[in-house]
């Protein structure tokens, strides 16, 4: 009686949560068709769910471990119930396996008690997660008891016992159709998220798969205006978010406390699929100064404007930086959600904020975002008679001056390096005015039909020489040439300046002593977590004899200086600057100077006012050393 | 609803010295998209398929109309034909080019040739039915309100608001159309010979000045009636006066 009374309410609800999902799955279906390897992703989920999500996961392991046993033990008590339905199987056997279950449930959703009720970080989502604990506690306990009483051989009274059932099945009602669309919504759309990841390559370890994808510029629309112009899996992924914030505490727009919450902009896609969308019912931090009910949109309604879901000041903020993907426990993809919005905004609409649009002009009318003559990018190295590959035609390394040669403080670095390519005798040479824009700025700013351009152009003109690799001391630069030219026919080995330099260093063809002066790294974005390199530039400054002091953030996990992603160009006023923040991580390490290896990263940690640590490239340091 | 017609040229980069749309026929078309419920007609005398032209588009008209002229041709006479079938309230565009023979006049010419009134360096505009009001910039800040009857031809100056964005998607689905005119050769051009404008180098002082005040005064102001005027000297010539001057003004030593 009990038993069938228990297996039957618990069927009942199972199939209602079945109806709920097929509901649910039909605001992310609406999306664009998307070429997905379905049955590759269904046999790498367990690899992707275990092996990937679960590293991140674990970076907090109190998290982790009561995931593990809420989840476990409430997916392991449902097959059980539902066996109970079948007269023949109801025996000790059962009842124990299931006591068992719910006793480890018991001890998970304990600990989720603590953290939701007494250490609550605050960047979790309240609203319909705050009942979570509770239905999680009123689920393990009231069924462990019916479990155990079965075992006692129905001890309680029959009323008590069908009490606590239908307390278990109102509270496992709760978990799988209530709660914020319920745990049963996560568990499914994750794993189906999972399944059907936008970017499966990023599950092969080893690569990062960060380079953004091409847009078809001959497309009817381009770039992403409403929520169904997103592909379904895309959406399902932005479905996914559990709101859990651990984007929200690494961007540094939202610590500088510019418009923009990575999570929020993540909610303000998922909440548009629903009819007469608003943001009322979000109930985690805003973007920060604005309020809730300002947003309102639907799936077939445009994504940005100032009434709409995201404002446009909150798609601009964004620095580009990946601290957010780096962080998101469910895989999800912010700034491709960010770089498609753009290029609407941009390609279709014309509104590209700030200086950034006549950025864009310069960069399509004199291959430079500040219009300058092209033979600037050389003029001031006239003393240094840097050998041109137009008169050679071939060398080993090609060196990239990039967009810093246009700039005081970007040709002091760029004289570093040459002096210390010199004094170790590496053969090389420039483009020199030839050289164009690689293309980073516009295609961040949403720009495709420029960055393309750049693209085609650079790639035609590099195929007239022959060297061996491009060297580069701009992380920019190397990740588009590394990893976004291929896609138009560009393949080429491309180095960043400090992996170079340490080559040389290991090759005895430079020998730096040391001064014993400390130093710490600030690791760009685009070569940490756009491209993995964070062993090279330590391994550098060690060889040069400097005490390295780590930042609280610093390698994969570090955090931005606010010049990606045509930020310093959009300009979206926040209540602080975001070199200001890194520029007091550095501070606190007490240590001397900050290396950097990106000449944006230099010019805005130098842009810092205040008494601070100098800022230097790491060839600046070098270039000391060897004196 | 007043009818606007937009001149436009192709504009040249002055560091690249690649076309684009002429920053100041892009703030006229501004301008006109400012006018409220105005018919906007934007117009190109020369080749229509110069690309910089969508720039034009890409501001957001959905058509543009090229009177079709060869390259050497005067673009004046077609476009005072059309603009006499168009009969537009107003006429506006950049008070200068970016190429050709720079004069600014082609609007003077078109006025004149129309019997429309001319104003010349605008920064804003409001229209009613039968009278428009002008504001126009003059230097060092000033601006004076003009009331003139329709039809006018204005130029724009730098003072109007800055241009919007170009998209690239709708630069590519904007149409031009093609009109077939008549240009006589422009002669006066045939004789020219036309090179990119240069900024005109600045003389190096050394400035022996007390305060910081003194020396940006002795760097900034142009004093003339100074030196010689030297024509086409030989590079010998010149190097020698240069470095006269430059041991004259104590900015490098005599070698002595
Ligand atoms: S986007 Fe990812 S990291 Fe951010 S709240 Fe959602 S699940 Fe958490
Ligand atoms: S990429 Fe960086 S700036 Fe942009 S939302 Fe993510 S964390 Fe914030």
């Amino acid at each position: 009686m009990i038993a069938a009374a228990l297996s039957g309410l618990m069927l009942t609800t199972l199939a209602a949560g079945a109806l709920l999902a097929v509901l649910n799955a039909r605001r992310w279906l609406a999306g664009q068709a998307a070429s997905v390897d379905l049955v590759g992703g269904l046999l790498a989920l367990p690899q992707r769910y275990l092996g990937d999500v679960h590293h991140v996961v674990a970076r907090k392991p109190y998290n982790a471990l009561f995931h593990a046993l809420v989840a476990g033990g409430f997916l392991a008590s449902l097959p059980l119930i539902l066996l109970a339905a079948l007269p023949a199987l109801r025996g000790w056997l059962l009842w124990t396996a299931l006591a068992l279950c719910l006793a480890v449930m018991l001890a998970g959703a304990l600990m989720v008690g603590w953290r939701r009720g007494v250490a609550r970080p605050s960047e979790l989502s309240g609203g319909g997660f705050a009942r979570l604990p509770f239905a999680l506690l009123a689920y393990a306990v009231c069924l462990l008891i019916v479990a155990v009483d079965q075992l006692a051989g129905e001890a309680l009274p029959q009323t008590i016992s069908l009490t606590l059932v239908a307390i278990g099945a109102l509270a496992a009602a709760d978990l799988i159709l209530g709660v914020g669309r319920g745990p049963l919504k996560h568990a499914l759309n994750g794993a189906l998220h999972l399944i059907a990841h936008p970017r499966p390559a990023r599950f092969h370890h080893g690569t990062r798969d960060t380079a953004i994808r091409a847009l078809d510029l001959t497309g009817q629309k381009l770039g992403t205006e409403r929520p169904v112009d997103f592909a379904w899996n895309r959406l399902l992924g932005f479905d996914a978010c559990v709101q859990c914030g651990r984007c929200e505490t690494v961007c540094p727009a939202y610590a500088a406390e510019l418009p923009l919450n990575p999570k929020k902009i993540i909610q303000d896609i998922a909440a548009a699929l629903d009819p007469a969308a608003t943001d009322r019912a979000y109930a985690g931090h805003h973007h920060p100064g604005r309020s809730p009910g300002e947003a309102h949109g639907g799936r077939l309604l445009p994504l940005v404007g100032a009434g709409a879901m995201i404002h446009p000041d909150t798609l601009w903020s964004c620095t580009t930086c990946r601290a957010c993907v780096e962080e998101c426990p469910m895989m999800i993809e912010h700034v491709d959600a960010v770089i498609d919005l753009r290029r609407f905004e941009t390609l279709e609409r014309g509104a590209t904020p700030g200086k950034a649009a006549l950025a864009l002009e310069e960069l399509r009318a004199a291959d430079n975002p500040s219009g300058r003559p092209a033979s600037q990018r050389i003029e001031w190295a006239a003393d240094l008679a840097l050998p041109l590959i137009a008169d050679r035609g071939e060398c080993d390394i090609l060196l990239w001056l990039g967009d810093a040669a246009f700039d005081m403080r970007g040709q002091r670095s760029l004289r570093a390096l040459i002096e210390l390519l010199r004094r170790a005798g590496v053969d090389f040479a420039v483009l020199g005015a030839d050289e164009l824009d690689c293309g980073d700025l516009a295609r961040r700013l949403g720009d495709e039909a420029t960055f393309q351009d750049f693209a085609r152009r650079n790639i035609a003109l590099l195929g007239r020489y022959r060297f061996n690799r491009i060297l580069t001391n701009d992380p920019h630069v190397l990740h588009v040439l590394r990893k976004e030219y291929p896609s138009f026919g560009g393949r080429y080995t491309v180095v960043h300046h400090t992996a170079l330099l340490l080559e040389l260093i290991e090759a005895g063809r430079l020998a730096p002593r040391g001064s014993g002066r400390s130093v710490t790294f600030h690791d760009p974005c685009y070569l940490g977590r756009y491209n993995g390199e964070i062993e090279a530039p330590r391994r550098l400054l060690d060889a040069l004899g400097l005490e390295r002091i780590e930042m609280e953030r610093s390698g994969l996990r570090s955090s931005c200086c606010g010049g990606g992603g045509g930020a310093p160009l959009t300009d979206v006023a926040g209540k602080k600057r975001i070199p200001d923040i890194r520029m007091d991580h550095a501070r606190a390490t007490g240590a001397e100077r900050v290396a950097v290896g990106c000449p944006n990263c230099t010019i805005m940690l130098e842009g810092v006012t205040g008494k601070r640590p100098a800022v230097a490239d790491i060839a600046e340091l070098m270039l000391e050393a060897v004196a | 609803m007043p009818s606007v017609a937009v001149l436009l040229s192709v504009g040249r980069h002055p560091a690249s010295g690649r076309a684009r749309r002429a920053p100041l026929d892009a703030r006229a078309l501004e301008m006109a998209f400012s006018l409220p419920n105005a018919a906007v007609h934007a117009i190109h005398a020369g080749n229509p398929d110069e690309p910089a032209l969508r720039d034009y588009l890409g501001m957001g008209m959905e058509r543009l109309t090229v009177l079709s002229i060869p390259r050497d041709g005067d673009p004046v006479p077609a476009l005072t034909a059309h603009l006499e079938q168009l009969s537009p309230d107003m006429v506006l565009c950049g008070s200068r080019a970016e190429g050709g023979e720079d004069s600014g006049m082609v609007p003077y010419l078109i006025a004149h040739a129309l019997g429309y009134a001319m104003v010349a360096d605008i920064a804003a505009v409001s229209a009613s039915a039968a009278t428009a009001t002008l504001t126009q910039a003059l230097p060092r800040g000033r601006r004076r309100l003009i009331e003139t009857g329709l039809p006018v031809v204005a130029t724009v100056n730098t003072a109007a608001p800055a241009p919007r964005q170009s998209s690239f998607g709708r630069a590519r689905r904007g149409v031009i159309d093609i009109l077939a005119a008549d240009a006589p050769p422009d002669t006066l051009a045939d004789q020219c010979e036309i090179r990119p404008w240069r900024p005109r180098p600045k003389r190096m002082r050394l400035a022996a000045a007390a305060s910081a005040a003194d020396r940006l005064k002795a760097m900034t102001e142009t004093r003339s009636g100074e030196g010689a005027v030297m024509i086409q000297p030989s590079p010998e010539e010149a190097a020698r006066a240069i470095y006269a001057y430059l041991v004259e003004k104590r900015i490098i030593g005599d070698g002595s």
